[in-house]
């Protein structure tokens, strides 16, 4: 039996009053991967800063195996500071210590197999607010590479990409779990979220955990998304879905 | 002979060739500290805490302390009132911050006009290069030592930061902590630089050098190195304008900072006009 790489247990989250995300309960095996759905404001980002130990539970307990490489969504970045590509992936060996030294040989060298990996090795001296959206997210990528962390916290790293950036990042997503590294990416896609090995339902509290086959229900998808989604019949294929909410990131 | 002489001239008299030392000090540290400050957004608490430290100075100056002790206790005096004042958020921190650092101007003013005071209010204000003494020289010296260290051992966490935080703290960095060690810097500078250019002119060596070369750089050691730089010369041409046209030293120092970054704009402007033209 594998080993589980992240655990909830009856997990609750505040900002410093009344919860914001609760009855939060499942546990993921190394090397498999969960698609966060939910609202915005369902909780997604909540349950990933509770994740990295930003926000303390409010109840209940967290673990995760190693420290987690978290993904932000780039516009969430300063795209006016002026780095490179390459400074931005060499952030990741900060995760191995020695803040307060100059980045070593093996770490710049770390950092440009990283970009090369996302197929980013021409762009390492752009500067990174002058990159697509879909470069900065795989720059973003590489930087959670050169961490080289068990397990992978990505916000919606999808949204806004463009379509030959987020085939790359499919590719890259399928090497990692081959690596044997736990991903967990929130996204508004009903849809993608099938070729996931688990999924999470979350509306400011768990609406359903497991495989997406028998989770993604129709009754799960309205108790999750409110009048938010459009269902589509496909005769007898999975149900479709659509989303239709505003963007707001304050969960 | 002539040019040169003049140029020497300032560097053969005690009282000069000690403003010149102390603004190359304090520009080689604030230019740099400048960057963080500007990429952190904190120019205006940066502005609160220097203006609101002028009750602390006063005090000092009628207790007949260092300046630098009272910049210092002025600081966190601020510091504190302008904290618990943010607290309200029916009133929102910018506003409360307004309030509050007029409200310490104001009774920075009162102390300072009181019949007891030594009368060196001008100084606290707008300072004096020409009047530090040995003790200030070498506040400066270890300013620009202990506080260059910290800023080369904190680059990275504060770049990590900068950029963004969320990121920074899954690779191990505390933002938070970042951003107070690099306000506690920011509130040891503005104690140290306000002897040079007072309580309400400090400001300009911290943000005026990373405006003039923030657009014409593409790194931030690069922006770091031509801050300070900038810094360093503004400070000389100041003492030297002052010299010269016998204006007071500290605003001609600050007048030459925030003559540099008006350059540094009007600089990357022509030369964006010119690039249209050429297109």
């Amino acid at each position: 039996m594998t080993a589980a790489a992240v655990v909830a247990q009856d997990l609750a989250v505040a900002y410093g009053g009344d919860p914001v995300l609760s009855d939060v309960d499942f546990s993921l095996e190394a090397g498999s991967s969960l698609c966060l759905l939910g609202p915005n404001g369902g909780g997604k980002t909540t349950l990933f800063r509770a994740l990295t130990g930003e926000l303390a539970p409010a109840s209940g307990a967290v673990s995760v195996t190693g420290r987690p490489a978290y993904v932000a969504q780039t516009e969430r970045t300063r795209l006016d500071f002026p780095v490179s590509a390459l400074d931005v992936a060499l952030m990741g060996s900060l995760a191995n210590g020695r803040w307060w030294l100059p980045a070593r040989r093996a770490d710049r060298a770390a950092a440009q197999a990283a970009l090369g990996r996302v197929s980013l090795a021409d762009r390492a001296d752009e500067r990174f607010g002058a990159l697509s959206g879909g470069q900065r997210q795989r720059v973003l990528l590489a930087r959670a590479l050169v961490q080289d962390a068990p397990v992978l916290l990505l916000d919606e790293p999808l949204a806004g990409v463009d379509p030959a950036s987020a085939e790359q990042i499919d590719a890259l997503f399928d090497e990692l779990r081959a690596e044997g590294r736990t991903l967990l990416v929130s996204t508004h896609d009903v849809d993608s979220a099938r070729t996931f090995d688990r999924v999470i339902c979350l509306n400011e509290r768990q609406v359903a955990f497991g495989e997406p086959g028998p989770t993604l229900t129709r009754a799960v998808l309205e108790q999750t998304y409110g009048g938010e989604i459009v269902l589509l019949e496909d005769g007898d294929g999975p149900l479709r879905a659509v989303t239709v909410q505003h963007h707001d990131h304050s969960h | 002979m002539d040019v040169l002489d003049a140029l020497l001239d300032p560097w053969r008299s005690g009282i000069e060739r000690r403003a010149l030392i102390e603004v190359i000090l304090l520009g080689g540290f604030c230019g740099a500290l400048g960057f963080w400050v500007t990429s952190f957004r904190l120019s205006y608490p940066a502005e609160s805490l220097a203006h609101g430290m002028l009750p602390g100075l006063v005090l000092a100056a009628l207790a007949g302390v260092p300046l630098l002790v009272g910049g210092v206790g002025g600081v966190l005096i601020a510091a504190l009132v302008v904290a618990v004042a943010g607290r309200d958020p029916r009133i929102g921190s910018d506003t409360s911050t307004a309030v509050t650092v007029t409200g310490l101007l104001g009774v920075g003013g009162l102390l300072a006009l009181t019949p007891e005071t030594p009368a060196r209010l001008e100084e606290l204000l707008f300072g004096n290069p020409l009047a530090v003494s040995d003790g200030d020289l070498t506040a400066a010296g270890v300013l620009a030592l202990a506080g260059g260290g910290a800023l080369v051992a904190l680059h990275r966490p504060l770049t990590a930061v900068a950029l963004d935080a969320g990121g920074a703290r899954s690779l191990g960095m505390r933002p938070t902590v970042v951003r107070l060690a690099l306000l506690g810097l920011l509130a040891v500078a503005l104690a140290v630089a306000v002897q040079g250019l007072g309580s309400l002119l400090v400001l300009a060596a911290v943000v005026a050098p990373t405006i003039a070369v923030r657009r014409h750089t593409s790194s931030p050691v690069g922006t770091i190195v031509a801050a300070s730089a900038v810094a360093c010369l503004a400070g000389v041409a100041g003492i030297y304008a002052s010299d010269v046209a016998g204006t007071a030293a500290g605003a001609s120092v600050a007048l030459a900072l925030c003559l540099t970054a008006a350059l540094g704009q009007a600089g990357r402007g022509a030369g964006r006009l010119r690039s249209r033209a050429s297109q």
